[in-house]
């Protein structure tokens, strides 16, 4: 039933490193390296980690008014970014509900956009079918993608790629030679750290990762830290804590979506989350705290003291950096506020937890 | 030595006259990764043979223990609570989960030697 698993391109190298595999979505993919999940997570939090995030689609859309079109398909201002620099945001449905959340780059004759692995043959579907005859779309299929995290990730890059790598403020991205290889660097990430994300040719990729990863403090991190690292950052995981019945105010994104949009919408699902953003949500996503050291993890129920159900955890572990569980999930509006007292159930046991301030661990972005 | 006794759930079982202790093995702790939490059973606790009697937490994921004999509980290692890195560390001697009573001691038959864990553990 199941087709054959996908490799990136660093495969060989994950498989040199000693990682411990899972299939997700589609790919062959580390979930751990023999460092193991904490100790991963801990060096992105302390030095740098280097993800591999291949999996992921890349695509370039050409044409003039590109930007223009795009926004037809999300709430995210982006005939207002300047060349070089990315904005996060969603695709949504006519109801608001969240068909995939992304990251758009502007550059000066093409807008790159890097779209979750799980999405990808939907997001294309939902582009050509929408696509007007002057744009095309180019996916990057020759490409892999490595993200470089943590503190020291700007001083490990800036050595091998040229000085403007460190001063690159976040959500910026530049044509880059790294080491003699043409990249597209961007300043972003999923961890709540500095760094950067690097697109970079397949048949360079495992040379490329390589010069990285000899560096003093920068290892090799699987998908195990990458959830644990999100998390405690409060970000939002496609088909976990974001799905097409979830909309962007529901999930606590209304950040992303510039004021214009707001104001004049011209996006699937606009007439709902301008009501939305104007008049409140009936649950939204929270963060939660178990006061245990139990962690609750998805789907678990949260409950109120009279044992009533609120909602559901949508994403929930341990956080290494917090040192005790983490989760988040949605609540009613009037259970939201942070400090209410709640319960979560793991394994038919109530236990005590509260409702906590997003994110964990204080996101570490560089802002120049 | 190694008078242990291994289940196919991962436990070892350490025979002490008419009590046994009850730990998973050093390849189950290898498997789970980073142990971040352990949930115990209360004292007393009655139990048969596959009952659930505890969770362990790794980062990633939790997994049932299965109580590998019949018996009550009659210890539980409260340092795992500290401290669940000692399962990691050393999870077949101070990792150690439970203490229980011995019901049946005709279960202990069921049960695999070192040189037949190994071999269990090598065809995985």
């Amino acid at each position: 039933m199941s087709a054959p698993l996908n490799h990136t391109p660093l495969f060989d190298l994950h498989v040199d490193c000693g990682a411990k595999f899972a299939p997700f979505a589609g790919f062959e993919m580390p979930v751990q390296f023999p460092t193991g999940i904490l100790k991963e997570h801990t060096q992105t939090r302390n030095a740098a980690g280097l993800f591999d995030v291949s999996h992921m689609g890349q695509l370039r859309i050409f044409g003039s008014g590109a930007a223009a079109w795009l926004e037809t398909l999300v709430p995210g201002d982006l005939t207002g970014l300047e060349p070089g620099r990315m904005r996060y945001t969603q695709f949504t449905n006519d109801s608001g509900g969240i068909l995939d959340d992304l990251m758009v780059t502007r550059f000066d004759d093409h807008l790159f956009l890097v779209i979750n692995a799980a999405c990808k043959t939907a997001d294309l579907e939902h582009l050509n079918a929408a696509l007007p005859r002057e744009l095309t779309i180019d996916v990057l299929d020759d490409r892999a993608l490595i993200a470089l995290q943590g503190p020291t990730a700007a001083a490990v890059l800036a050595r091998h790629a040229n000085d403007g790598v460190a001063t690159m403020p976040f959500m910026s991205s530049a044509l880059c030679a790294v080491k003699g290889v043409a990249c597209v660097v961007s300043r972003c990430g999923y961890t709540g750290e500095d760094g950067y994300e690097i697109s970079v040719p397949a048949d360079r990729a495992i040379e490329l990762a390589e010069l990285l990863l000899v560096e003093e403090g920068v290892g090799l991190v699987g998908l195990g830290a990458r959830d644990s690292l999100r998390l405690e950052a409060g970000l939002c995981l496609y088909g976990q804590d974001i799905d097409s019945s979830t909309t962007p105010v529901e999930a606590g994104l209304v950040w992303s979506i510039g004021k214009r949009r707001r104001r004049d919408g011209g996006f699937p699902g606009d007439a709902v989350i301008q009501r939305q953003i104007k008049d409140g949500t009936a649950r939204k996503r929270v963060g939660i705290q178990a006061l245990g050291r139990a962690p609750a993890r998805a789907r678990a129920k949260i409950i109120d003291p009279a044992g009533d159900e609120l909602g559901e955890i949508t994403s929930g572990g341990f956080g290494p950096t917090v040192g005790g569980p983490v989760a988040m999930g949605y609540a009613p509006r009037d259970s939201a506020a942070v400090d209410t007292l709640v319960q979560v159930v793991v394994r038919g046991k109530p236990l005590p937890a509260k409702i906590v301030k997003l994110p964990f661990t204080p996101q570490r972005y560089f802002r120049g | 030595m190694s008078g242990l006794k291994f289940s196919e759930d991962h436990e070892w079982i350490e025979v002490d006259g008419d009590t046994a202790t009850v730990g998973i093995t050093d390849y189950a702790q290898e498997q789970l990764g980073d142990v971040v939490f352990v949930d115990l059973p209360a004292l007393g606790t009655e139990l048969a043979v596959g009952d659930d009697v505890a969770v362990v937490e790794s980062v990633k994921a939790a997994s049932e223990i299965f109580a590998p004999l019949s018996g009550e509980i009659i210890e539980v290692n409260e340092d795992l609570e500290a401290d669940p890195s000692k399962v990691n560390e050393s999870a077949e001697s101070n990792g150690w989960f439970f203490k229980m009573t011995i019901e049946d001691p005709s279960e202990l038959d069921g049960l695999m030697d070192r040189d037949a864990y190994n071999a269990f553990i090598a065809k995985l």
